[in-house]
């Protein structure tokens, strides 16, 4: 496919911004300074300031004779750079990558190849970005080719047109400056001395002339702009393979309209998760709302699927979520966690139930949607005798257990989570319980196990052993009890209940 | 008049299987391993697509009912299918369900925060074929609520079974049997000290279509065995023997 490129200049970045924050400075000249080698330089500026001819880098104090009321505001470093990332990622609706213009610091690259056509024309898809733009107060300017360095060129030099079509960069870049191909400083002063006023007068030289007298450095960025050497910038957000965008016409804002746009969607991602063999895992819904919101549902299943009518029950549940307001324009979904299906595990799991059924594995995935993955638990044994440490949460759904369940020792049905004390009358040195009062209540003992001594495991933690008993009272009740800890010892030994057997 | 008898009980056997119950055919497979009480079910098959009702007043009542359905979950769960166990405060303690049979492994817990999202997650979970059964600790359900869950149950063929601590509330149900398990004095082989296998009394105080009952049931180690009440006459017996010598 034949690349294009967008390329936004924001000339007046940090002073468009300071405006969107102090309105009062709209008609005002005002400048950014930050310290230059003891002296305050100017770093950016407004409109207002470069029409009394101040320019960037020139000392504020010359700037200030020159324009008697201009205000200087301290600049603070990196705060371009993170403007321009910000207005980045809200550009990421009209292309997936997105890149930071490394030469200026003050303008993006968007890599539009195959993204126009979502908003109709080129032309359209410019100018949307434009009054998009200049809505939220940041005046653009704008060029599209089929090099980022010929887009480059053209929204800071083009004079006719921003949008210059497929295969036609070359004769576009002829009348520009050498400016235009983003060249060092020294590179241009050779360039002026020399008398190469536009680009058209060095295009036809030989390369090794060139090279000789400019550089590498220049050739390359003239081959950049001409689309002959590939030219790599790092885009804000890595992309995700497995993505759908879908922008809508009128802002939707009812509960029909957004079902509607993510089944639309989810058929589209499933139909390319399964033509990849892939099967999603973690599923993000963006929506981005007129009023500059951006609202992210997201989805998480227990096994790899790509059926859609799965994953749209998943998102129902997460519509109550998404609050339209005035309207969402644009909905983009993404995969960022796809994993490897199998096509015939599915028919496997009709026929083996287990925990690795497609219906049980969609029923947690429900539950985790609605009510929240930590309320799935599953207990496989561990290799502890104290009672509460003997079972442990199993981390995965297939997890089998690494040793068999220990049955040898009776053990209750209910345990508390917490051993409630008892009032006991037992005989020395380990006789079981005579009677017990628990909750008021007593309870005449006339059956007893015991005892069974588990020790606190010390390299865990510090107390008194416990002495277990089975008794049974007087009307068939089962009860776990213990002493904690020997009769006689300078800890006084207590009882407690700690379960009820079956 | 035979006519008319062959009539009715064609009628009746009709009825029962709208009403979702197995012919008699198909019940030799279906033993859950009751023996006796599952006479007392419609065509003498224990319901598994249905509501089962656990009366648990006292935590001694939830714990021997813990042990009965860990016995019933056994056998539910044979074929290696996976059980749901739903609770706003749950003490069941997994490793002793180990020896009543099940595999406490594939019992996956849902600890939830309230009764609503309890009751949410059991409609879901019985509509998921691919369980076995769905025991579930609610309190409140309404005769709505429970109807939701009878239908959702139908549908899918999980049994239900609901562990209910306020007896009060539990007239409006439909479920299909109500069970109240209660421990009893357990026994030993020959008077030999310490506590012998855990002993109930079963009682089943409401089945549909079948006849309620009591029966008192102990859980030999690896299956349930039916006690018979022969203790008491034994001593009538003794007594009389006495008596007469």
């Amino acid at each position: 496919m034949q690349k294009r490129y967008v390329s936004l200049w924001f000339r007046y970045l940090q002073a468009d911004w300071q405006i969107l924050r102090r309105p009062e400075l709209n008609d005002a000249p005002f400048v950014f300074v930050s310290p230059d080698h003891g002296r305050m330089l100017i770093t950016a500026l407004s409109p207002q300031a470069a029409a009394h001819g101040i320019e960037k880098g020139m000392a504020a104090a010359d700037a200030q004779a020159i324009c008697p009321g201009l205000e200087i505001i301290d600049d603070k470093p990196g705060r371009a750079i993170n403007l321009l990332k910000g207005i980045g990622e809200w550009c990421i609706r009209y292309s997936p990558i997105v890149m930071v213009d490394d030469f200026s610091t003050e303008g993006l690259f968007l890599d539009a190849s195959g993204c126009s056509h979502l908003w109709g024309e080129e032309r359209d898809y410019l100018l949307e970005i434009i009054s998009r733009l200049k809505s939220k107060g940041y005046n653009v300017r704008v060029g599209m080719a089929d090099t980022a360095g010929a887009a480059w060129a053209i929204s800071h030099f083009g004079v006719k047109t921003p949008l210059i079509r497929s295969g036609l960069h070359t004769e576009a870049l002829l009348t520009l400056p050498p400016e235009a191909l983003r060249l060092a400083e020294n590179t241009l002063l050779k360039l002026q001395k020399l008398g190469f006023y536009q680009i058209k007068s060095f295009i036809g030289m030989p390369r090794s002339v060139l090279r000789r007298r400019f550089g590498e450095d220049f050739l390359e960025r003239l081959a950049q702009a001409l689309g002959n050497a590939e030219e790599i910038l790092p885009p804000i957000k890595v992309p995700v393979p497995f993505r759908e965008i879908l922008p809508c016409l009128e802002p939707i804002r009812t509960r029909s309209g957004i079902e509607a746009a993510i089944s639309r969607l989810l058929e589209h991602l499933c139909l390319s998760l399964k033509n990849e063999g892939k099967g999603l895992r973690i599923a993000i819904l963006t929506c981005y709302r007129i009023d500059g919101k951006v609202i992210q549902v997201n989805i998480g299943t227990n096994g790899a699927t790509h059926s859609v009518s799965h994953l749209f029950k998943l998102f129902q549940l997460k519509i109550d979520q998404i609050r339209p307001a005035l309207g969402i324009e644009l909905f983009l979904m993404e995969a960022p966690k796809v994993d490897d299906i199998q096509p015939d595990q599915e028919a496997l799991w009709t026929a083996k139930p287990g925990l690795d059924d497609g219906s049980v594995i969609r029923f947690l995935d429900r539950v985790a949607g609605k009510v929240g993955a930590a309320v799935i638990r599953r207990y496989v044994p561990a290799n502890h005798y104290w009672p509460e440490r003997s079972i442990k949460i199993a981390t995965l759904l297939t997890e089998k257990p690494m040793s068999e369940w220990r049955i040898d020792k009776p053990r209750p049905t209910e345990l508390l989570k917490t051993p409630d004390p008892i009032e006991v009358m037992a005989l020395i040195p380990d006789h079981p319980p005579k009677f017990f009062i628990y909750k008021g209540i007593k309870h005449d003992v006339t059956k007893a196990d015991g005892p069974e001594r588990i020790e606190r495991e010390w390299w865990m933690d510090q107390g008194e052993h416990r002495d277990y008993y089975q008794v049974e009272d007087i009307q068939g009740q089962r009860y776990w009890v213990y002493r904690s800890g020997h009769y006689g010892s300078k800890q006084p030994f207590k009882w407690f209940i700690h379960g009820f057997f079956a | 008049m035979s006519a008319n008898k062959e009539l009715i009980e064609k009628l009746r056997e009709d009825i029962l299987l709208w009403q979702g119950f197995k012919p008699a055919l198909a019940a030799q497979s279906d033993a859950i391993g009751l023996g006796e009480i599952e006479n007392a079910f419609p065509n003498k098959v224990f319901p598994r697509k249905a509501i089962h009702e656990f009366i648990t007043i006292s935590p001694e009542q939830t714990a021997a009912s813990d042990g009965f359905i860990g016995g019933l979950l056994a056998v539910l769960m044979q074929d290696g299918a996976a059980c749901v166990w739903i609770s706003t405060s749950r003490k069941l303690f997994p490793v002793s369900l180990r020896s009543f049979n099940a595999d406490p492994e594939r019992i996956i817990f849902m600890d939830v925060a309230s009764e609503k999202d309890a009751l949410w997650v059991m409609e879901e979970a019985l509509k998921c074929e691919g369980l076995a059964a769905v025991v579930a600790e609610l309190s409140n359900l309404s005769i709505i609520e429970s109807r939701r869950l009878q239908l959702a149950v139908e549908q899918s063929g999980v049994t239900g079974l609901l562990l209910r601590k306020d007896e009060r509330k539990t007239t409006s149900s439909v479920a299909t049997a109500r069970w109240k398990i209660s421990p009893m004095p357990s026994e030993t082989e020959d008077q030999m000290p310490g506590v012998g296998f855990p002993r109930w009394k079963v009682e089943l105080t409401k089945v549909r279509n079948g006849n309620p009952g009591s029966w008192t049931m102990e859980w030999g180690g690896d299956r349930f065995v039916e006690i018979a009440d022969t203790q008491k006459p034994d001593v009538w017996l003794d007594s009389e023997e006495r008596q007469i010598g």
